[in-house]
């Protein structure tokens, strides 16, 4: 193989990597999209504050790095009840542009909070996590462990939506909310799981994301827009389709970072986004009505 | 008398800087002026509930191209802010005539113009050779001084007057709008499309009329802070954060009432102004922290802004607003 095609090579199998934790991310937000139909656009703040959880429990207080990660999980979803309860709830009955609004809000409120209580400075683990080299290429060993852990956490996921009650009360809501009400599912609980849920997969990308970035205030902004634009690509709400649509992401802002800067990997995705919407407005896997 | 009171006003506004000129409040005041006449030209298109995520890359369009041109084409701010004009219009059609042609609305409309904005911010980043990338870009003085053939001016009284004419004109379009038979077509579209459309109304056109006006202006706002600022970073005109800030700003004063946005400006600007004063350094932050908490509040107890719930109060049988945003 010339060094070209390693190169090609190594940027697909990092995009597929990429592709394994935006996936991931997407899951969270298409989950509360799908099921209390509104959008949180303070996702990746959450996550954002999930990060600064690992940092200060891991290389501050020096707890050991698996509890850290339960704890940051288990945080985060709480901060998703209560984002819930006290934000999404009152809004419910609003119209769709004010809840996006209002997160917006919240997403000001947690960057700034973050910038007071914590400041500016690019903080990391300080753990160094060793890189394989396969042949000629080099691939990390913390974007491996974050997919695998990725794909872990989705089919968990999975089996929670196919295996068990409240998986298929959060399904069928997702599917016709009016309806499930008069089945005597209890609406306001299953949101609240869901909150919960969407925390908790919040919390477990802090956890993975932390390996791999320097984490600030500031940090929401590089995977949040990019997040929205992939549910939206593979169709709010649609699991599947966001999955899709993560890898078509990573691959693209991998591949356009190789040939050209990072930024233009940026701009080939947010292009290709605006374009599908126009070809495919319902999403990537729709069917054509 | 409240038939003279906008004519007392324009000639005290006018007369202002005559009478009292300390560097530091007038400097505050154009600000003000520029960031108003921008939160105006949002709430143009976003009172029909046509929420843009996408202004930042209108206004950062706006001010690069004048500088752009300026640095590297040597053509004066006259030809070149036209220019950015006809960039920013032409992006806007582009952008919104698929998005209106194929019923792109609500949420998703706010999210396609998010990625508009996103592809400008990594866009002016990523030409770093020539836009200065993120440590931003400076158009260069012309032979130091204040000159009209560069548009560029050292006092701050000439700018005061500009800004308050360009802010002027963004409230008699606004008015302008608000008598037209567009506002009526526009305010039906919103609240039906189907509806509106079976009563003959053209939905496209008109969105995209009122899309390219607020596109516009916004892009003469970004031009206009260049030529003051005389420096402009992707951040500050840049981006999702700027076109956040802009709907902040408008939901806080007020959408439905002309002078809502100007409202906002005055406060937001005031607020950051009084933290960054009396708390220094340690205030990075703050600002965005009470923002963050007042937007939610006004939108989940106060949808219709300080202003326009004041309109409401002082007037309650008035005609209730336009549909709910």
């Amino acid at each position: 193989m010339g060094p070209l095609d390693i190169y090609l090579l190594e940027a697909v199998i990092n995009g597929v990597l990429l592709g394994g934790v935006l996936a991931l991310l997407s899951l969270g937000l298409n989950l509360i999209f799908g099921v209390i139909d509104v959008v949180w656009v303070c996702y990746a703040e959450l996550i954002m504050l999930g990060m600064y959880g690992m940092y200060f429990l891991y290389t501050v207080y020096h707890v050991p790095i698996g509890l850290a990660a339960a704890v940051c999980i288990v945080g985060v979803a709480i901060l998703g009840v209560i984002l819930h309860v006290l934000v999404i709830a009152p809004l419910l009955g609003a119209a769709p542009i004010n809840q996006f609004l209002a997160t917006g809000g919240v997403l000001f409120f947690l960057q700034s909070a973050a910038t007071v209580l914590f400041g500016i400075e690019f903080r990391n683990l300080g753990l160094r996590l060793p890189v394989l080299k396969v042949s000629e290429m080099f691939i990390s060993y913390s974007r491996l462990l974050a997919f695998a852990a990725a794909l872990i956490g989705m089919i968990l996921v999975y089996l929670f939506l196919t295996r068990t009650y409240s998986g298929a009360a959060i399904r069928a809501i997702a599917q016709d909310r009016q309806i499930m009400t008069l089945m005597g599912v209890d609406t306001r609980r299953i949101y609240l799981i869901t909150s919960a849920l969407g925390g908790g997969l919040a919390g477990l990308a802090a956890c993975l994301l932390v390996l791999q970035y320097d984490v600030h205030p500031f940090v929401g902004l590089s995977f949040g827009p990019i997040t929205f634009l992939i549910c939206v690509l593979g169709g709010l709400g649609n699991f599947v389709g966001g999955f899709v649509a993560a890898f078509v992401f990573a691959e693209l802002i991998s591949l356009g970072g190789l040939y050209l800067d990072l930024e233009w990997g940026y701009v080939f995705a947010f292009v290709f986004f605006i374009v599908m919407m126009f070809v495919r407005p319902e999403g990537l896997l729709a069917r054509r009505s | 008398m409240t038939r003279y009171l906008p004519w007392i006003t324009g000639v005290a506004l006018i007369g202002l800087p005559f009478v009292y000129h300390a560097p530091y409040p007038l400097h505050i005041l154009i600000i003000i002026l520029i960031w108003s006449f921008a939160y105006t030209s949002w709430s143009i298109m976003g009172r029909f509930g046509l929420v843009s995520l996408g202004h930042g890359g209108f206004m950062g369009i706006g001010a690069y191209v004048t500088a752009l041109s300026w640095n590297h084409a040597g053509l004066t701010p006259w030809v070149g802010i036209p220019l950015a004009l006809l960039a920013g219009g032409v992006l806007a059609v582009l952008v919104a005539y698929p998005c209106f042609r194929f019923r792109i609305t609500g949420h998703y409309f706010a999210l396609v113009t998010l990625a508009l904005s996103g592809v400008v911010l990594q866009v002016i980043t990523a030409t770093r050779d020539h836009t200065g990338g993120s440590l931003g870009y400076t158009p260069e003085r012309y032979r130091g001084g204040s000159s009209l053939y560069a548009l560029q001016f050292s006092g701050k009284t000439t700018w005061y007057l500009i800004a308050l004419g360009v802010w002027a004109v963004g409230l008699y379009v606004w008015r302008r709008v608000d008598r037209s038979m567009t506002r009526y077509a526009l305010e039906a579209i919103s609240e039906d499309e189907d509806g509106a459309a079976a009563a003959g109304v053209h939905v496209t056109a008109e969105k995209l009329k009122i899309t390219v006006l607020s596109a516009v202006m916004t892009a003469l706002a970004g031009a206009l802070y260049c030529q003051y600022q005389m420096f402009i970073s992707p951040d500050t005109v840049s981006g999702i954060s700027i076109s956040l800030q802009m709907i902040f700003a408008v939901v806080v004063g007020g959408v439905y009432v002309s002078l809502g946005p100007t409202v906002g400006a005055v406060i937001t600007i005031l607020l950051a102004e009084v933290l960054r004063i009396s708390f220094g350094t340690r205030a990075v932050g703050w600002d965005n922290l009470v923002y963050g908490v007042l937007l939610v509040l006004f939108i989940v107890f106060l949808p219709k802004g300080i202003l326009g719930s004041l309109h409401d109060v002082a007037r309650p049988r008035g005609k209730s607003g336009a549909a709910a945003a």
